[in-house]
């Protein structure tokens, strides 16, 4: 289920292109607010908590998905080079797969890192919250790399759709509506927090259990769909 | 030796019929697809590269199906029209990934870069390649699993006269080899140039099968147009008309010309300067008033 040179020329194609650009710069700003709060406030646990459940979490992961899962297979389908991989005897959940494990990978690498060196930081990992952040980090990098391969494998505007996900959907709704938190992932990967660092400084709306069985699900379905949908791609020609 | 056998084959987009009804089957040398632009030959090529599903009908290689069937690829090289690739490789890490894909180390890839003459530009990344380049680096990545059937959709577009005379003789090469060749094309001469075999598509259903002559037989010898114009229309006209290779003569007032419709093709060329000396007439404009590529392959459809 992992081919080695599908991975290599999705590495390259990741992280040449300049939208590569966005995964160093998002991390550094992390890293760079964190010995900015440091300096300023000193040790805070509230002040960690909220600058890594407000901005790592819910902003940079999800950002960092986006970039990773769409562009792990979108401009490939987008421009048609995606034909030289069609064209192999490789099974196309093969390629998925490989996909989704480069993804993955990649984003667990520009978003989980940087939050583990933020969290030490701001307050030294104290109450565990560098941990907790980072592992909720880590858990919410592979639900979001399947959910947003799977919408690269759909869609050619699949940036900007996982980019209203990932703003409007998780950020805005998630903090007005009550519902719409359930069907969050950062709300899945929250629930992991929580229990790593205890209630008084992470806090999610979704048990334990159910964010489990949501991230699983939805992890495992997208890719399968994103299987079936490259099985069924259709190359039309440009006539 | 494959064989793809195309039966019965139809595609549409919606409402649009792209391929109707086509039946043929592709063997072993260079077979040309001939037909205009939008008339379904990348669709044709498409689901014989396995990329399109046939809304009816079966598209087969060696009996197997085509469709969503990847062993076919151990037999299948695609050389696709679109430019895209993996522009940030060189052309020896695509043409070497296109190997491993395959299951093959470098050697072959080397091979094949060898087979298109490459390995000068090898180290090059393909974002500064020319368009005869790239296309020599697709054949290469094609070519890395030694396939018996290559497909290609228009190769000629956008090259330069040698690149294209290369192109045509490594296809020639391949051909010879005993490989199933087909390419696509809307110039009736280059298909003619390379192509022993030419299957026309015209308008999504297949016009004309067989080899060259016959097709050229069918274009040459539909009725041509002329419009003409001279010193003396009339007296031109009442020449020509006595000739069988000329059909019709119809003296156009408000033009002030002559639309002659011509049989014999190569007859009238010939006669149409002789007659004008022989009367003392001399030729303004002689110009041919249907030959577009549509007229040619509408007529082709119609035979």
């Amino acid at each position: 289920m992992y081919n080695p040179t599908v991975a290599r020329l999705t590495y390259r194609a990741l992280l040449g292109r300049r939208r590569a650009l966005i995964l160093f710069a998002l991390p550094a700003l992390l890293v760079l607010i964190a010995v900015a709060v440091r300096a300023l406030t000193g040790v805070d646990d509230k002040v960690a908590a909220d600058l890594l459940g407000g901005f790592a979490l819910a902003t940079m992961v999800p950002l960092i998905g986006v970039i990773a899962g769409t562009g792990a297979i979108g401009p490939e389908i987008d421009d048609g080079s995606i034909v030289y991989l069609l064209s192999k005897p490789v099974k196309r959940p093969t390629i998925i797969m490989t996909k989704l494990i480069v993804a993955i990978a990649v984003t667990m690498v520009f978003s989980a890192v940087p939050t583990l060196i933020a969290g030490f930081i701001l307050n030294g990992n104290g109450q565990q919250i560098a941990i907790a952040y980072t592992v909720a980090a880590l858990v919410a990098s592979i639900a979001y790399s399947a959910l947003f391969l799977l919408l690269g494998t759909v869609s050619r505007h699949a940036v900007v759709f996982g980019l209203v996900y990932a703003l409007v959907w998780e950020s805005l709704f998630g903090s007005l509506v009550e519902g719409a938190k359930t069907l969050s992932v950062q709300q899945w990967a929250l629930a992991l927090a929580e229990k790593i660092s205890g209630e008084d400084t992470v806090s999610s709306a979704v048990s334990l259990p159910t964010a489990g069985i949501l991230l699983a699900v939805v992890t495992v379905a997208a890719t399968a769909y994103a299987g079936q949908k490259l099985r069924r791609l259709t190359l039309a020609g440009e006539e | 030796m494959s064989i793809i056998d195309i039966d019965h084959t139809s595609r549409w987009f919606g409402n649009v019929v792209a391929v109707n009804d086509v039946t043929m089957r592709i063997g072993p040398g260079v077979t040309g697809l001939l037909g205009p632009n939008g008339a379904g030959k990348s669709t044709l090529i498409n689901m014989m590269g396995g990329f399109l599903a046939p809304s009816t009908g079966s598209v087969t290689l060696d009996g197997a199906p085509i469709w969503r069937n990847e062993q076919v690829y151990t037999k299948i090289g695609v050389v696709p029209e679109r430019e895209s690739m993996y522009d940030f490789l060189t052309g020896r890490e695509f043409v070497v990934a296109n190997a491993e894909l395959h299951g093959l180390d470098e050697r072959a890839a080397q091979r094949a870069l060898a087979t298109v003459e490459m390995e000068y530009a090898q180290d090059r990344k393909i974002a500064t390649y020319s368009k005869g380049m790239r296309q020599r680096v697709k054949m290469a990545s094609a070519l890395v699993h030694d396939p018996s059937v290559l497909l290609l959709d228009e190769p000629f577009n956008g090259m330069d006269p040698r690149q294209r005379m290369q192109l045509m003789d490594l296809l020639r090469r391949m051909g010879d080899e005993g490989r199933t060749v087909l390419f696509s094309s809307h110039i009736l001469e280059e298909v003619e140039q390379l192509a022993s075999h030419i299957e026309v598509i015209v308008a999504g259903r297949h016009a004309a099968s067989g080899d060259y002559r016959k097709i050229r037989r069918l274009m040459t010898d539909r009725p041509h147009r002329y419009l003409v114009r001279s010193s003396d229309d009339r007296a031109l006209a009442a020449a020509l008309i006595a000739d069988p290779s000329t059909a019709g003569i119809e003296v156009d007032r408000a033009e002030g010309a002559l639309r002659i419709q011509a049989v014999d093709f190569g007859r009238f060329t010939e006669l149409l300067p002789q007659v004008a000396r022989s009367h003392g007439i001399r030729l303004l404009t002689v110009s041919p008033s249907d030959e577009s590529l549509e007229s040619v392959f509408s007529y082709l459809v119609a035979a």
